[in-house]
């Protein structure tokens, strides 16, 4: 058997074929919108985004959630349209739409027949720009996000322990604080802060405009130029300023006990670096670091030491988000098997990771996440709505088209050196906060079925 | 584990509906007789196969309940020569996406490949599916990881909220109890149980099969009997019907959280009923699982009383019911169940209007091509309309067969569908003001 010898050959051909993939086109009109333009001619659909430069990151002091909520009132009508108007003819038109909101970004989208993207265009250009509500559009829409955060966060205790992580996790930058918002802050969340927020930070020079599907590239540029080009630039948009993190020097460490956990678990997030606009290769080691260390729920080193050889852990895992503007997460967690408290099984995690470290990277570990990587470059492509988002996700946080289209290449350039030493960060836990999800320390751990 | 935490508005997964749909499909017969139906699409070199086996979770017994999903989830856990390790190292170098999903119903099977490891990867899953190991290491694994999930299953309001509904609905029938079994029966099951369930569950009497990609009918035709080789003909008997027995009323079940999750339903339409279809038309304007149904409109529109609610059809193999769910806040419950039966009352005896069924129509048939656009989603697609039991021209007519329907016959429908007063609800929390 020549395993290596069989990869080599695999790749040289994936690279071929994968070439085959419709470029993408980046262009900006003179007010600012940036437009990304995919082609994909296989189904008479298209895929229709706009996605702002602001998200809940960006709030003011005491309006966590407004990013959200404003989201939410979008649909609640323009100068022109009543409200719950924009997604009935959405829906007149056999489409389906939706929105989405962030730290980094808000985005807004819509999946129709690809003869109907020119309505889609003109409806988001006019809630760009002439958003109009009432109090009793944005009355009830408070109460509704009030249930969301009660149905999403507040009722499963794994979002609310994650929520406790991330505030842990950052000192200063508002990364700490929920997307939804605080309840508290929510609470008292006005229709007025909403369109504060909206007159502040939306408009076509905080704006990305995605168009992938069935669509001819330089019609749909035509079409963006007209229905979205005569719109002004909002001159209220200025560079976005947060806090920074200060140095941390302490590591923090929280129990989040509920009586609701059913499989305890241990869970660490370390402060990493992000995607940077022509430099990537730092992020790049960090997610084959993740690849190699959690990659799998079989074969990655966290699972087979710690689940398959030592038989203390349900699942382990490890995971790294680059793509944000400022603060990256490297997460690493272990569930463990009855019978092993979360410190032993932290314990043996951190083992497990600083073994990894010393003794360094399996070869053959490494060719099949490599391999697997040139091929889900292909395997993207059957997705449009998923290259889509990569575009809008990226150009949002500060990417270019170049740089979203070269992380493979990215990823495939670096070395087992280079993720060693890129994992040298797991060992300092001054960056990190390690929390344990467990029943609480006073009620039996038994649980009736 | 999703870091970056995106908050959608929509809380419903839509799998609801298909503009004529520019969907060739080709009837493939392999030598030895097995059928698939393929949409054959180039551009991109990779193919995509979805193979779904009726009767799921069914096939086991009471005493040895979760025995079809524990062998399911072992398929992947080693076969042939490899044990797990060894077998999830191949299909890495082999690029390729395995997945093994058991359900109430079904055991299914998804996999895609790069076209030029075809031959490679089909006989790497012909292991699996004809030849998987169930050693004894990998089902003490799978097994410690089934318990913990039913543990976890256990504190979760929804998954309360669906298994008492299930239980109410349909008592004794397997249908009534959960898909997983129990932290008993699950501890009980052994490898002969497991090898059982392996040879009950997969065969060629009971697949129904979808391809998709950069793949001919020939190919696939040959490739299909190459996976085959080895699969026994005939599987376990499927169990007999369940008839959905709920009585009215309200059922609570205490549990500490800040909202009340609520199952609600009656009886249903089965999937072979001529009249299936108008039922599914009206649901997507009474509830259908996106915005602007009614019980959105009443309940979070206009009320702020949930971030989201729907109704749905939850036609089986062996039996059928009409169900909804929704989550409020505690103190919303009592009035949030008053709303739902108002809503049921008023569709069952006014029905909807002209304009309603005309709007309706038009997003059904427009929203139909965006159920094809991918090889996933259509490979998966031509499995389960065989299931499903339609004609392989269905794609092609079904939008018509919308646009005819007429608002008598609708309201036909929702006078026969709805029954506010045989309403069943599950409620899971502290709600207030219910007994």
């Amino acid at each position: 058997m020549f395993p290596r010898l069989t990869v080599l050959v695999v790749l040289g051909l994936l690279a071929l074929r994968a070439a085959h993939a419709e470029p993408v086109t980046h262009a900006s009109l003179d007010n600012g919108l940036e437009v990304v333009i995919i082609e994909d001619r296989r189904a008479p659909v298209v895929v229709h985004m706009v996605w702002y430069r602001v998200g809940a990151a960006d709030e003011p002091p005491q309006q966590s959630g407004i990013a959200h909520f404003l989201e939410h009132l979008m649909f609640k009508g323009t100068d022109t349209m009543e409200p719950g108007e924009f997604s009935r003819v959405v829906e007149a038109n056999g489409g389906r739409d939706n929105a989405f909101t962030s730290w980094d970004y808000t985005g807004y989208f819509q999946r129709v027949a690809s003869d109907r993207l020119e309505l889609m265009m003109q409806m988001e250009a006019d809630r760009m720009a002439n958003l109009s509500f009432t109090e009793e559009d944005w009355m009830p829409e408070r109460a509704v996000v009030l249930e969301e955060r009660g149905q999403v966060l507040e009722s499963r205790v794994g979002g609310q322990f994650n929520e406790s992580m991330m505030a842990a996790l950052y000192k200063a930058h508002p990364y700490g604080i929920p997307i939804i918002g605080w309840r508290h802050d929510m609470e008292r969340l006005t229709g007025q802060d909403a369109m504060d927020f909206y007159h502040q930070h939306y408009g076509p020079n905080n704006a990305v405009l995605v168009i992938a599907g069935d669509v001819d590239t330089e019609q749909a540029l035509d079409m963006a130029q007209r229905i979205y080009g005569p719109l002004s630039p909002n001159p209220a948009i200025t560079p976005v300023t947060r806090p920074h993190e200060p140095p941390h020097l302490a590591e923090r460490r929280l129990v989040f006990e509920d009586a609701r956990v059913g499989t305890p678990y241990v869970n660490r997030m370390y402060l990493a670096p992000v995607r940077r606009a022509g430099d990537q290769a730092e992020a790049a080691a960090l997610q084959m670091l993740a690849a190699l260390l959690g990659g799998s729920s079989t074969t990655s080193v966290l699972e087979r030491r710690l689940n398959f050889e030592q038989g203390v852990a349900l699942s382990a895992w490890a995971g790294y988000n680059g793509m944000a503007r400022d603060y990256g997460t490297f997460t690493l967690g272990i569930a463990p098997v009855e019978g092993v408290s979360l410190e032993e099984a932290e314990a043996a995690l951190d083992a497990v990771v600083a073994e990894f470290l010393q003794d360094g990277v399996d070869q053959a570990q490494f060719d099949r996440v490599r391999h697997q990587i040139r091929a889900s470059e292909i395997y993207a492509l059957d997705d449009v709505q998923g290259r889509a988002r990569q575009y809008g996700v990226g150009l949002s946080i500060g990417l270019g088209v170049d740089d979203i289209d070269t992380w493979v290449d990215a990823l495939d350039a670096v070395t087992p050196e280079d993720v060693i030493a890129a994992g040298q960060m797991l060992l300092d836990r001054r960056n990190a906060v390690t929390g344990y999800l467990t029943q609480p320390a006073t009620t039996a751990p038994e649980v009736t079925q | 584990m999703t870091r970056l935490l995106a908050l959608t508005l929509g809380l419903f997964v839509l799998l609801a509906a298909p503009l004529r749909a520019e969907v060739a499909i080709t009837p493939v017969t392999s030598d030895s007789g097995l059928q698939a139906w393929l949409v054959e699409e180039r551009s991109i070199p990779i193919v995509t196969l979805e193979l779904i086996f009726a009767g799921g979770s069914t096939l086991d017994d009471d005493a040895t309940a979760g025995a079809t999903s524990l062998m399911t989830a072992l398929l992947s856990e080693g076969a042939g020569d490899m044990d797990a390790q060894e077998f999830a190292a191949r299909s890495e170098e082999l690029a390729a996406r395995i997945g093994f999903n058991a359900g109430r119903d079904t055991v299914s099977v998804s996999v895609q490949f790069l076209t030029d490891d075809a031959d490679a990867v089909i006989d790497h899953l012909r292991l699996a599916l004809t030849d998987p190991r169930f050693d004894a290491d990998a089902v003490e694994r799978v097994r410690g990881q089934m318990v913990s999930k039913l543990r976890r299953d256990a504190l979760d309001p929804n998954t309360l909220a669906s298994r008492a509904f299930a239980q109410a609905a349909y008592g004794e029938h397997p249908y009534g109890r959960a898909s997983d079994g129990s932290v008993e029966t699950v501890a009980a099951l052994d490898r002969d149980t497991l090898i059982a369930a392996h040879q009950g569950a997969i065969a060629r009497d009971r697949v129904f099969i979808g391809a998709a990609g950069d793949i001919g009918a020939e190919e696939l035709a040959r490739l299909l009997d190459r996976l085959f080789d080895g699969i026994p003909e005939q599987g376990a008997e499927i169990p007999a019907r369940a008839e959905f027995a709920a009585p009215p009323g309200i059922e609570v079940i205490p549990f500490d959280g800040p909202q009340s999750v609520i199952a609600f339903g009656h009886d249903g339409i089965a999937r072979d009923d001529p009249d299936f279809l108008t039922a599914y038309v009206l649901n997507e304007v009474f509830g259908g699982g996106r915005f602007g149904t009614r019980l959105m409109e009443s309940l979070r529109v206009q009320r702020g009383l949930t971030y989201g609610v729907g109704s749905f059809l939850a036609a089986g193999l062996l039996g059928e019911s009409y169900q909804g769910r929704m989550s409020t806040d505690n103190a919303n419950a009592a009035a949030a169940i008053e709303l739902l039966r108002e809503e049921w009352a008023q569709i069952a005896e006014h029905g909807i209007s002209d304009d309603d069924l005309s709007r309706i129509q038009t997003y059904l048939t427009g929203a139909y091509p965006l159920r094809f656009d991918g090889n996933a989603a259509i490979a998966s697609t031509m499995a389960s309309m065989q299931y499903q039991g339609f004609d392989i021209d269905y794609v092609n007519i079904r939008n018509d067969l919308i646009d005819a329907l007429t608002v008598e016959q609708v309201n036909a429908m929702a006078a026969r569908l709805y029954d506010a007063d045989a309403l069943y609800f599950v409620v899971v929390g502290q709600p207030e003001g219910l007994e």
